[in-house]
């Protein structure tokens, strides 16, 4: 299977999209660039190139640059979607959801319920997020849970790029909003993905280590920190789950449940802030479920309760790494590990 | 283009039926048999059904939480609104949406809406995809005058006239966003607020129907030929509070008294085409006496309607099965 990146599986994604359905726009800031400008069209391509190309082969006219205007182009292209269009925005950082966080969470969201199921608003919003590119505060957030948190909305988080084809292809589908969040420390990643277009269902959990000690639940990018730490505490006699939800709404909470059930103990490793994210709303499912069914207390790793850091020693404490999954795992074994 | 007797018999109806409805709904809130909040539209009848008369099923309108005469006038079924607004299963909603986000999109009505400025975006929205799909549609936003201060506004003004979207922003100046004058409010004019985004701007009289209805005219025109978007702005008074229950002390003495005697928009509309022989006052007299039986009977079964069951909560919060 040939090898591509993050980056490129979305550019592949979006094309093959658009080249499928004439409906499928794309909107954003730069998401072609040089627009009015008299030097190079399609200078950026999104400021982390990937949308670049897209413009040349499906024109303007379905590739919208954006003045910058996160309230009205979100709003527009939620507008868009109720009207028959399947537009494609990108809010070039999640962090900046604060300028047109209503357009998505009182219009798009609540269409189809306010107006008594009759509307169909599939809409997809792709959005970068996550910490470890010394970008500060207001542009390295993983707000997913406040999206997690709305009715009417779907959240999904890629952990890879076969991910990253399989869901965006299905969000762009998909006829009810979705919110994709791309991780900007993964852009270069890279993996095997499939050349011809294909989905991966919502909802649907993906388990990449099987094992019997522990189950860890990741989100996103820190997927790859958890299957890295179960690799190095296999080789200490500790075996582990890896839980990749996929999204966090719809969540599979089956394969977690089941998979914890199996080992008896949890760690849940999500890069937000610990306070009402996804790794308390796992334990607190899980202990709900099957608080007896627990040998342990389970361990939430996240990032700590304060704005993401600029300085790089900050920073470097500041995101969840595999160290720190690995302590967590060795605490919910207990004694002597 | 002129208005024949029908386009006249129509207009008028609508306008009787916004007002019959606006009032039905005021006595029936005041009983205490509405629940929530609702904002009324009557004395603005001339605005909506002006504008809405130059629409058809290809354009789209976004309304504001004082929504229920842009609906009739975008053609939604008044008697599926009463039982919206009684919260009933058979509502337009289904009794999930209420007064304020009626909506009916196989109209084009693309919702009232609670969010003051959340509909400007959402019509650049309708009004790209009528120019991607080349539907020969247009979109047509309604904002109050305090809708007209909020940022989505402004840059969905923006928006349109960079993308040259084919789209119409309809500011229904009542004086007042909620108890506050927009006298006091609005820095600067509507007009001059549209020169500075380049779109052109017509400032009427909202309780003329005519009037209303020649300016739309030519703001319709100009997005489906393609020109791009214009503004309208509308001076007009609403005949009750803000919502059902506000006092009104904050507007002056006889205020309201005054409109109602001197500029009336179906009063003028009457006078109008009476004195130009164009219809008939025995016309109007049987539009009137239907209209009133008309929500008589929409609001005696919206009473008498099913509520939605707890078979009903989680229903329609997303199209596939989560």
């Amino acid at each position: 299977m040939p090898k591509k990146s993050y980056r490129q599986a979305i550019n592949e994604a979006i094309r093959q999209e658009m080249a499928r359905d004439e409906r499928v726009i794309i909107m954003g800031e730069d998401i072609s660039g040089g627009m009015g400008a008299p030097g190079e069209q399609d200078a950026w391509g999104g400021p982390m190139g990937v949308t670049k190309g897209i413009m040349p082969d499906f024109s303007r006219d379905r590739v919208l640059d954006t003045p910058i205007t996160e309230s009205a182009f979100i709003g527009c292209a939620a507008g868009a979607a109720a009207t028959g269009l399947r537009p494609v925005a990108e809010l070039m950082f999640v962090d900046f959801m604060g300028v047109c966080f209503d357009q998505i969470f009182n219009q798009a969201a609540k269409f189809k319920y306010m107006f008594g199921g009759k509307a169909v608003t599939p809409l997809t919003i792709r959005t970068m997020y996550g910490a470890g590119f010394r970008a500060a505060s207001q542009h390295s957030q993983c707000l997913y849970p406040l999206f997690t948190h709305i009715p009417g909305l779907k959240v999904a988080l890629p952990s890879n790029p076969y991910e990253a084809k399989g869901l965006l292809t299905q969000a762009i589908r998909d006829d009810d909003p979705v919110i994709v969040f791309e991780h900007k420390a993964m852009y270069d990643d890279e993996g095997e993905v499939p050349d011809e277009a294909y989905t991966i269902p919502f909802g649907e959990a993906n388990v990449t280590r099987e094992g019997d000690d522990v189950t860890i639940v990741a989100f996103g990018r820190m997927v790859n920190f958890a299957n890295e730490a179960a690799d190095n505490l296999e080789k200490a006699g500790i075996s582990c789950t890896v839980v990749d939800p996929r999204t966090t709404s719809p969540l599979d909470r089956d394969t977690i449940l089941e998979t914890t059930e199996e080992t008896g103990r949890l760690v849940v490793v999500d890069e937000a802030h610990p306070r009402c994210n996804m790794a308390s709303d796992i334990v607190g499912l899980v202990s709900q479920e099957m608080f007896g069914a627990l040998k342990a207390a389970p361990q939430m790793v996240t990032a700590p309760h304060c704005p993401v850091p600029f300085s790089p020693a900050l920073e470097d404490i500041y995101v969840p790494g595999v160290a720190r999954i690995e302590a967590a795992v060795r605490q919910a074994m207990g004694k002597g590990h | 283009m002129q208005l024949s007797r029908n386009d006249l018999l129509a207009a008028y109806r609508k306008m009787r039926l916004i007002r019959e409805f606006e009032d039905a709904v005021h006595e029936e809130f005041s009983a205490g048999n509405i629940p929530g909040f609702v904002h009324l539209y009557a004395g603005e009848e001339a605005s909506g059904v002006g504008i809405c008369m130059h629409l058809d099923d290809r354009d789209a309108i976004a309304s504001t939480h004082r929504g229920h005469g842009h609906c009739i006038a975008k053609g939604c079924d008044e008697r599926g609104m009463m039982f919206e607004i009684f919260g009933k299963k058979d509502g337009l909603c289904g009794g999930k949406g209420g007064s304020m986000h009626i909506a009916d999109l196989s109209v084009g009505m693309m919702g009232a809406n609670g969010i003051v400025g959340g509909g400007p975006p959402l019509i650049c929205g309708a009004a790209l995809t009528a120019k991607t799909l080349k539907t020969g549609g247009v979109a047509v936003a309604f904002v109050g005058d305090g809708a007209s201060n909020q940022g989505t506004t402004f840059e969905s003004y923006n928006l349109a006239k960079v993308w040259n979207l084919p789209a119409v922003f309809v500011v229904e100046d009542n004086g007042y966003a909620e108890s506050t004058a927009s006298v006091w409010s609005v820095g600067g004019s509507q007009a001059a607020r549209a020169a500075g985004f380049g779109m052109p701007c017509t400032e009427v009289d909202g309780h003329d129907f005519f009037a209303v209805w020649e300016a739309a005219r030519e703001a319709i025109e100009r997005a489906r030929n393609g020109e791009g978007p214009s503004m309208l702005h509308v001076r007009l008074n609403r005949y009750y509070g803000h919502f059902e229950g506000d006092a009104i002390s904050y507007k002056g003495e006889g205020e309201i008294e005054r409109v109602k005697a001197e500029k009336d928009a179906l009063m003028l509309f009457r006078n109008r085409v009476i004195e130009t022989s164009l219809l008939d006052a025995g016309d109007m007299d049987a539009i009137d006496r239907e209209v009133k039986e008309r929500i008589v009977q929409c609001v005696t079964e919206a009473k008498a309607g099913a509520s939605p069951t707890e078979a009903d909560l989680l229903t329609d919060v997303y199209t596939s099965a989560y």
